[in-house]
């Protein structure tokens, strides 16, 4: 034990493991990155998974619960709680901001506490109950957007009510990205006196309930027989399944884009070792020779081997929390709840990636040692071992493939991971080594330097293809994020014309209709169209009951359990298309029928003749669908999933919505209008999307970070792979100085061997990343046209260049200083 | 025919042949070779007729295609290699027409390195002194790259004798030296030799250092052609 910790060291500080090192080191540091990162966010899910619900248990509904469910809690002897959430204007001093309003009752919260302060960024203290009623509490996000400081008085409705104080923390706000509006919270007690509860307004109703684990569980059962539609329980297991769902995903993607840089990493492992063990092939012979026994020597260099894991898994470990600590700073309050300390698992997770890795790349090279004969210390011929490269693909392969799997936790997902990054790298070298072999004819009739250093280029293919290729793939990333996002994020703005609709009017009450386009036609906007739309729920297809457990989809599941929005009309909407069947004629408009938009049809399956039946306001309707219609989302307009024969719907509560495209020095009239009808609600959308978009920078600049652990590992493998040809470049070098040649022509050579590799490794992954991009924007976005920005040519060979400059410079300094005599005088 | 009680090494009928192209070559054959201990025996020969393969077979470093190797009365040609690696350990040290230093480790590194492998508690007490005999006591945290031809080979010397080894198998110790240097080595060899009884065998080109053996022995085109 102690002569392996000697040799580690001697070798250590001979720098013979530095790049093995560096290699384990990288790849650890990626894969603890994201672990512990994941590892804090799954914890806050499951440890604060109480709080996160607001009490043990939730009964949420889109319509008012039935009193019997409070009352058969508060008989079980069961803490209760109510609360009404809703979308709607808030009007300050400074104009009106759409607010995600929250109405609690008393005991609210069950679990964990509210948090309040008198302004944004003072100390807060926990509040022991909601807003007392007469009063609202609004978030510092409310306060960011509209200036408002407590005693300014909100307008909610027909509500005034003053602000309280500044609500520092919810404990079942959940994630901030899925909360575009900022919240205002108010007593359960206001709610009637703001006239906000209309027919058409979407309200979420919910009971929290608490109390003895069995009780809760008792009563669980009890009310599951009772659910009716659109009413839904969740429980500490289930407690958030939209944010768990999410971040699943999001671990996935990070996990995977972790691998990338694994990946790399291993190149790098393998070639390192293999010139680790080419050095050592002498040593290992004269040890043998000094008498030292094969079991030994093999507990020697393994045992190298192991301490090298655990120094470099480590500090690789050390590194991934640095790492970690600032993705959580990036992406920390997006959700909504304090990150507690990593634990040291994802440090296993991390280690054991290390192991894996110097398992299937760096033994397979190890082994061979056990191939020297001692007789190389005397003839040098007989020393060097077949390499067994069977052996070292099979074993680095089944290495991948199980880090691959852990990581992703899927198999299939795993082998399209492993099937993705073999044909990049197959592409890529194919592409590598056909630029070679051409590069180096054209450079026949260059000058001397061009055409020995593309020569070189080609004699060293397989050595350079490997740095090429692994180059490549890390510039990608870093490409993908840095060119292609901005480009689909553009393409995706442009399909929207700028003169669409960017203002959405909700909530409109009939009789309110000509009161509104009166106010247009005062402010001297051109009065939008008003569409009708009635909430109503889909009970059955053909007669068989709709139940959110036949589809397969969180999204179906959701979708049916949710109230549609449903309008009618007589004509068809102008930025529709009918692509099946008719449109309504005088036949459909007396007996009733139904248009369907053609995604939601292939969603749930239903198309023409098929017999919908719905329920509205307590009464059943059912007419057969007629028509399949196709939208354009992009357009920004009104669009409905369902649009009904106008008798089918005449006399049901209905509210009226528009939208329409407001110029942006006009914003103060949407005031105006709030002020004028308080109970209408008025979406920015361009404000919605501005804020989504910021939102995606930030997610986005926590992924370029462990792309970065990518690009490292890339630059290590050109690393590693110019230490193995570096004593063949310095002897070249020298039987050329030998034979004439001077410093500078020697030197231009090996600098335009290295610039051709950056260049070339840039422009493959300008190319990869051009065709990644142009992949999603056809099959992801569905985009007809997808132009990249011409700017990504110019630096994916730029940064290419970057990363290979240092080694230009040292790689060939190191080639020259050394005396021709000296170096060709050795062997 | 037995084996020579007082023969630290002993070859009977030895032979080496190497399969070469279509046919097969023959570097030894039927040698015929003893030291007795405290010798010092020259093995001398034209380049290419088989030295260096016969100073390998008897230190196990390779197996003979016919014959038998005696090493301190052990038939070697019957152990494995590790049972030939162990009994080099304790028994013989060589000196390699190369050197064959290890580049990471520093000179006083090279001449610990046999000690380490045996496991002995003082290695580097013995390895500083050890090089203080080969004159470098002032090199010992010099690289072989740093060091000259005469140096690196007083190192590996240094490293052969630091085992106290019975043996000492020697693949031409002056080859890469100039006279003044070559003698140094050879002095310094003799005087090993004379104070811990130290069986020499060495092979050689050196006139200087074949005078000062007791026995010389001859090969060509793979035969002893006198003794
Ligand atoms: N394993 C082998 N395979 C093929 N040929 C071999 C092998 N080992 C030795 N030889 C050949 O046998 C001959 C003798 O080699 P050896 O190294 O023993 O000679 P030497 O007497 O030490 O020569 P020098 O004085 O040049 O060192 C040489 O021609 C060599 O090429
Ligand atoms: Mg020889």
């Amino acid at each position: 034990m102690n002569l392996v910790l000697r040799f580690f060291l001697r070798d250590w500080r001979a720098g013979e493991l530095t790049a093995l090192a560096l290699a384990l080191l990288v790849a650890v540091a990626s894969i603890t990155s994201v672990g512990f990162f994941a590892d804090r966010v799954r914890q806050a899910l499951t440890l604060n998974a109480h709080q996160l619900l607001g009490g043990d248990l939730v009964v949420s509904a889109d319509q008012p619960l039935p009193a019997i469910y409070r009352d058969e809690a508060v008989a079980r002897g069961l803490r209760t709680a109510e609360a009404m959430a809703f979308i709607s204007m808030a009007r300050g001093p400074s104009g009106a901001q759409l607010s995600a309003v929250k109405a609690v009752g008393a005991g609210y919260p069950l679990r964990g506490r509210l948090r309040i302060a008198t302004a944004p960024d003072t100390a807060d203290a926990e509040a022991d109950h909601g807003p007392p009623q007469g009063s609202v509490w609004v978030d510092p996000r409310f306060v960011g957007l509209t200036a408002a400081s407590i005693g300014d008085r909100l307008d909610l409705g027909d509500a005034s009510l003053p602000v309280a104080a500044i609500l520092t923390h919810e404990p079942d706000r959940g994630m901030s990205f899925l909360n575009l509006a900022p919240r205002v919270m108010m007593h359960l007690e206001d709610v009637p006196a703001t006239g906000l509860v209309q027919p058409g307004s979407r309200i979420r109703y919910q009971l929290y309930v608490a109390g003895d684990a069995a009780a809760v569980e008792a009563y669980r059962a009890w009310l599951t027989e009772r659910l009716g539609r659109g009413q839904q329980v969740q429980g500490l297991e289930d407690a958030r399944p939209e944010v768990r769902e999410g971040l699943d995903r999001a671990q996935t993607f990070l996990g995977l884009t972790a691998l990338l840089a694994v990946i790399l990493a291993a190149v790098s492992v393998h070639l390192a070792t293999r010139r680790y063990v080419e050095r050592h092939y002498d040593g290992y012979a004269v040890m043998r020779c000094l008498g030292a026994r094969q079991a030994r020597l093999a507990s020697l260099f393994g045992g190298q081997f192991l301490l090298l894991g655990a120094v470099a898994g480590g500090l690789g470990c050390l590194l991934g929390y640095g790492a970690q600590a600032v993705i959580g700073l990036m992406l920390g309050d997006l959700l909504g709840t304090d990150l507690p300390a990593p634990s040291l698992l994802p440090a296993l997770q991390g280690s054991v990636t290390g192991y894996v890795l110097l398992l299937g790349f760096a033994v397979p090279p190890l082994l061979q040692l056990k191939a020297v004969p001692a007789l190389r210390v005397l003839r040098r011929e007989a020393g060097a071992p077949r390499a067994r490269p069977l052996l070292a693909y099979a074993m680095g392969l089944t290495a991948l493939a199980a880090l691959l799997v852990w990581q992703s936790g899927d198999g299939r997902l795993a082998a399209y991971a492993l099937g993705g990054f073999g044909v990049a790298f197959l592409l890529f070298a194919l592409a590598a080594l056909g630029v070679l072999h051409l590069a180096s004819r054209l450079g026949r009739h260059a000058g001397f330097a061009w055409r020995y250093g593309l020569a070189n280029l080609r004699r060293r293919s397989r050595a350079n293809t490997v740095q090429i290729v692994s180059l490549a793939l890390g510039l990608t990333a870093i490409l993908l994020l840095a060119f292609t996002r901005s480009d689909l994020l553009e393409a995706w703005q442009a399909r929207t014309p700028p003169d669409a609709p960017n203002r959405f009017v909700l909530n409109i009450q009939p009789e309110q209709r000509e009161e509104v386009l009166e106010f247009f036609r005062a402010q001297g906007l051109p009065p939008p169209e008003l569409y009708p739309m009635v909430r109503g729920r889909l009970m059955a297809i053909n007669d068989r009951p709709v139940r959110a457990e036949d589809y397969a989809e969180e999204r179906t599941r959701q979708l049916v359990e949710r109230e549609f929005n449903l309008s009618y009309m007589a004509l068809p909407p102008r930025h529709n298309a009918v692509i099946g069947g008719r449109w309504f004629g005088p036949q459909e408009l007396a007996q009733g029928a139904l248009s369907i938009e053609a995604g939601i049809a292939k969603t749930l399956n239903v198309g023409l003749g098929d017999r919908l039946t719905w329920s509205v306001a307590g009464e059943t309707f059912s007419a057969p669908v007629t028509n399949v219609r196709k939208l354009d989302w992009d357009s920004m307009q009104v669009n409905f999933f369902v649009i009904t024969t106008p008798a089918l719907l005449d006399g049901l509560p209905t509210s009226y919505i528009t939208s329409f495209h407001l110029d942006e020095g006009r914003a103060a009239a949407m005031t105006d209008l709030v002020r004028a009808f308080p109970n209408l609600t008025v979406v920015d959308t361009s404000a919605i999307l501005q804020q989504a978009l910021s939102l995606m920078e930030r997610m986005v600049a926590a992924v370029q970070l462990v792309f970065l652990f990518a690009l490292g590992a890339g630059v290590l493998v050109l690393y590693t792979a110019l230490l193995s040809s570096q004593g063949e470049r310095i002897r070249e070098a020298a039987l050329m100085r030998a034979l004439g040649a001077s410093r500078a022509q020697v030197s231009a050579a090996q600098r335009t061997e290295y610039l051709a590799i950056g260049l070339l490794a840039g422009g493959l992954a300008a190319a990869g990343a051009v065709a990644i991009g142009a992949v999603l924007a056809s099959r992801v976005f569905q985009f007809e046209r997808y132009a990249p920005d011409p700017w990504i040519w110019a630096a994916g060979p730029a940064l290419g260049l970057l990363c290979v400059v240092g080694y230009a410079w040292l790689g060939t300094r190191a080639a020259l200083d050394a005396p021709p005599l000296t170096v060709l005088r050795q062997d | 025919m037995g084996v020579q009680d007082d023969a630290i090494v002993q070859t009977r009928g030895l032979g080496k042949v190497v399969p070469s192209g279509e046919g097969s070559l023959t570097i030894l054959e039927d040698i015929d070779f003893s030291a007795r201990a405290g010798e010092a025996v020259a093995i001398l020969g034209a380049s290419g007729s088989g030295k260096s393969t016969l100073l390998g077979l008897m230190a196990g470093l390779d197996v003979p295609t016919s014959g038998r190797v005696w090493l301190d009365g052990t038939d070697i040609t019957e152990l494995d290699e590790d049972g030939r690696a162990r009994l080099r350990a304790r028994l013989l040290g060589f000196v390699f027409q190369s050197f064959q230093l290890l580049p990471a480790f520093t000179a006083l590194e090279n001449v610990m390195l046999p000690l380490e492998l045996a496991g002995a508690d003082d290695a580097e007490a013995q390895a500083r002194q050890m090089l203080d005999r080969v004159g470098l006591g002032a090199r010992l945290g010099h690289y072989p790259k740093h060091l000259s031809g005469g140096e690196q080979q007083r190192v590996a010397l240094a490293r052969a004798f630091v085992m106290q080894p019975r043996l000492l198998l020697a693949d031409e110790p002056t080859g890469n030296l100039d006279a003044a240097t070559g003698g140094e080595v050879i002095d310094l060899m003799f005087e090993l030799n004379a104070a811990a009884g130290t069986t020499l065998v060495l092979v050689t080109h050196d006139e200087n250092l074949a005078r000062r053996c007791s026995r010389h022995a001859r090969l060509a085109a793979g035969r002893i052609v006198s003794d």
